[in-house]
């Protein structure tokens, strides 16, 4: 009975495979994962390069103290859109939409996802919500200009009457129901379509990630739809929800709006941890170190997640400290297992600093300087002192810079098995060095300055013209970071169909490398025996397989 | 395929690299010790209210460790990524797990966070103590200015964008501070005195600062208020408490005065409808 297992589960190549229509009709009646996850991939990226052309010019009007490139209007319109659509409209579709909806269905050796014709539908609310979302640009009073976070009572029709601000309320409810549908149907495939043999704790950490993602999703999301229907019934129906007058009580926004807030920050963060998870592994040619000590890590950060949202809010004055407090410094325990176990699987490997695996060790040193500062802001003393000045924003830029380094990662590591093709190694790492020193040069410049006492949002600083000193640097990092989008993009068009990758080009560990590239319609015709978190690995080396602790070896 | 060659494994090579990493570990805490009482500031200022002073060495300890921890781990993802690098085609022992390091570093980081918690909870107490005093002052914050009114006198300061007001508050003195908003959220935020807290329309917020210097002190609104947030400045002027009484006093009788009253009647008719009759006490006040 073993011996009929443990050989490759075989299916018949069908002669002639109908894949339905081809070019645009494919790409709009389709319902397969990989297509899906390709045109979130575009989109999401076009997304990044929209805002972080936003940043390019935030940070040219910062250059100087009386910047006049923009005016202040249009100032606090950009810095709103440039939070909305990386947050709303990049990091989070990319990262659960993108190359989640490619790979989970191929690492668990399912055909596709659950619920095909609602991942269409995701995607498809996906792009309606981000063109509305920025559809505000063209209207008479501009885009939404009252922060990512749109704070009541400042949203309300009142102090932002435009149509911009419904535009951005209509967008992210789109999006936000995308996020739910998509949410739905990862734990759905996760939990119903895994191959026989693939256990939960066989399950790669990436896709262990995106569970985790999806559950938090399907319990931030709704509340955020909820006060997105709220505020918008305060602005046009006269509700008073958020309002005093109406003996509404304005930080009931703030509530609602990071009870979601502090979630996404792990919907955004978890799909990464696992895409870094899984490049360490497979370039250092190692099992994942501490494979479930992971698992509990993020399931803790996931519980725990759900318990801090009042963090965002100390100054407010209205919240219990103490407990938001413990409940935020206990997150850095969970983050601080991932980074050694991260750590653990360098060590005594064989590492092969291809681009992804730069990238990856790129995300994990610029994440441990957002996770150590974030440590400080879970101090309520420490916040008072610096809320709300660029110390924030420094914190969460290198956190969500870390991400789009792994974001890049995951890109050269994936893009091949999705394309057939390779990327060009020596331009990808001279996409890293500038992306990488970039970050750095941008964001530590921002803790000085936040230190020194300079507020967010703001568009001119006349008061203390010493602080452009450190915004000059801080720009000439925004302009490293746009070097190397650039750089990426001439990667695509120079390797375009170039470098054919072959089914493993980086002697994979996952199920997704059994695999062609890019994978047939339903994506198997064959599967190896699954009897660990690695069955490709397994496969390919079946000498080598995991050594647990204490486990003795018998020479042979 | 035949097993790669392994490097030597002895207890010599261990206890040599045990060594390499204990001193790497004990050399930035060495050089702490031996650089005296002069703890670095780590970008932070001690600043100017009793407070701020507490908040500062608290920032000190919280950077002692984050330079601690972050060196530890730099070094060794450093030492992994030179270490480590790939030379052949060889594949390294596929160990996964390692129960008691991986005890170690859940636990030993549980430990740290109590520390810091610990910490937390003192200074914060201090800071957000509100003890009896009898110099009161009212802020009231709006788009986009200031108003500090002085309950019991007729002292009132108005100003907007680029008037930039002053608070006026005596030194050595514990002064109490009543924070409102008439609008939107607005942020009251003072550098020197490294505290900020946010003027929240419909709540009252209370808090004291006392100052330990004389001087002047800059402040602006740190919430996004709406189009002209980032001129919303003020000054804050800390002065000894005679100099103090003489500037209240000055307010009595003068034509500044009835101008500023005038002022602020406007104002407050404008916007009587969204400033409540009753505003209720803050919890994170007591």
């Amino acid at each position: 009975m073993v011996d009929v297992l443990d050989r490759p589960l075989v299916m018949d190549e069908p002669a002639h495979e109908s894949h339905g229509p081809s070019g645009v009709l494919k790409w709009i009646t389709t319902t397969d994962h990989k297509v899906i996850g390709l045109s979130y991939t575009i989109t999401a990226v076009i997304m990044m390069v929209i805002g972080g052309a936003f940043a390019e010019i935030i940070r040219a009007q910062l250059a100087t103290p009386n910047g006049t490139l923009v005016s202040l209007a249009q100032y606090n319109e950009l810095f709103t859109m440039h939070g909305s659509v990386m947050i709303y409209l990049f990091a989070g579709p990319f990262a659960f939409g993108a190359l989640a909806n490619i790979i989970v269905p191929i690492q668990i050796g399912a055909p596709d996802m659950a619920f095909p014709r609602l991942n269409a539908l995701s995607y498809w609310l996906y792009l309606t919500g981000a063109i509305t979302m920025l559809s505000g640009f063209f209207t008479a009073g501009g885009a939404a200009n009252f922060g990512w976070v749109a704070y009541a009572p400042l949203s309300n029709s009142v102090n932002t009457p435009g149509a911009g601000a419904d535009l951005w309320i209509g967008g992210l409810l789109l999006t936000g129901f995308s996020a739910i549908f998509t949410g739905v149907n990862l734990v759905a495939t996760i939990f119903y379509l895994r191959a026989p043999g693939m256990t939960m704790f066989r399950m790669p950490i990436f896709t262990w990630n995106l569970l985790v993602t999806a559950i938090l999703i399907l319990l931030a999301f709704p509340v955020l739809t909820a006060g997105l229907i709220m505020l918008y019934a305060d602005r046009h129906f006269g509700t008073h929800i958020f309002s005093v007058a109406g003996g509404g009580v304005p930080v009931l926004w703030q509530h609602i709006f990071w009870f979601w807030g502090h979630p996404e920050v792990y919907i955004l963060a978890l799909p990464f941890f696992g895409m870094v998870t899984e490049i360490l592994a497979v370039f250092s040619r190692k099992p994942v170190f501490g494979y479930k000590g992971m698992i509990f890590a993020t399931l803790s950060i996931a519980a725990l997640s759900l318990g801090v949202w009042a963090h965002h809010m100390f100054t407010t004055g209205v919240v219990l400290l103490p407990f938001f407090s413990i409940m935020s410094l206990l997150i850095a325990v969970p983050t601080g297992i991932k980074i050694f176990n991260w750590i653990g699987t360098m060590w005594r490997g064989e590492i092969w600093f291809s681009t992804a695996m730069l990238m990856a060790i790129g995300f994990v040193v610029t994440f441990l300087i957002g996770g150590l500062t974030g440590i400080y802001l879970a101090s309520p003393p420490l916040d008072f002192f610096t809320h709300d000045t660029y110390f924030v924003v420094a914190h969460f830029h290198s956190v969500v810079m870390a991400l789009v380094l792994a974001a890049m990662g995951g890109l050269y590591y994936w893009g091949p098995k999705i394309t057939g093709y390779l990327l060009n190694e020596r331009l990808g790492k001279i996409q890293f060095w500038f992306l990488f020193i970039g970050t750095q040069v941008f964001t530590l410049p921002l803790y000085l300055l936040g230190l020194r006492g300079m507020p967010r949002r703001m568009a001119i600083y006349p008061h203390d013209p010493q602080w452009k000193f450190l915004n000059d640097l801080s720009t000439v990092g925004a302009v490293l970071i746009g070097i190397s989008t650039i750089v990426f993009v001439l990667n695509v068009v120079v390797s375009w169909k170039k470098y054919p990758a072959g089914d493993n080009p980086w002697d994979g560990q996952t199920l997704e490398w059994f695999t062609t590239s890019p994978p047939p319609h339903h994506n198997f015709y064959r599967l190896p025996p699954i009897r660990s978190e690695r069955p490709t690995w397994d496969y390919n080396h079946p000498e080598h397989r995991s050594v647990p602790h204490g486990h003795v070896e018998v020479d042979q | 395929m035949e097993s790669p060659a392994l490097p030597p494994q002895g207890a010599s090579t261990r206890s040599r690299r045990w060594r390499r990493v204990r001193r790497a570990a004990v050399l930035p805490l060495a050089a702490l010790a031996l650089s005296g009482c002069t703890v670095p500031t780590f970008g932070a200022a001690p600043g100017d209210t009793t407070s701020s002073r507490s908040v500062f060495h608290l920032w000190q300890g919280f950077s002692i460790g984050a330079a601690i921890i972050g060196t530890l781990v730099t070094v060794l993802i450093l030492y992994a990524v030179l270490r480590y690098r790939r030379h052949g085609d060889a594949i390294p022992k596929q160990s996964q797990y390692h129960i008691p390091l991986e005890l170690t570093y859940t636990i030993v980081p549980i430990l740290i966070i109590i520390g810091l918690f610990a910490a937390t909870l003192v200074v914060e107490n201090k800071e957000l103590a509100n003890p009896k005093t009898n110099v009161t002052i009212d802020v009231n914050a709006f788009q986009w200015g200031w108003k500090f009114s002085y309950p019991g006198y007729s002292a009132v300061v108005i100003g907007q964008t680029t008037q930039d007001p002053t608070m006026m508050m005596p030194v050595n003195t514990n002064v109490h501070i009543n924070l409102t908003s008439t609008d939107v959220v607005h942020g009251f935020y003072v550098k020197a005195f490294n505290f900020s807290r946010y003027a929240l329309p419909g709540v009252l917020n209370q808090f004291t600062f006392r100052a330990v210097n004389t001087g002047d002190f800059f402040g602006q609104c740190t919430q996004l208020c709406g189009l002209y947030h980032s001129l919303m400045f003020f000054n804050v002027k800390v002065v000894t408490m005679p100099q103090y009484q003489a500037w209240l006093a000055s307010f009595n009788n003068s034509s500044s005065a009835s101008a500023a009253n005038a002022f602020s009647t406007a104002q407050r008719q404008q916007t009587s409808s969204i400033v409540p009759s009753k505003p209720y006490l803050s919890k994170g006040a007591n």
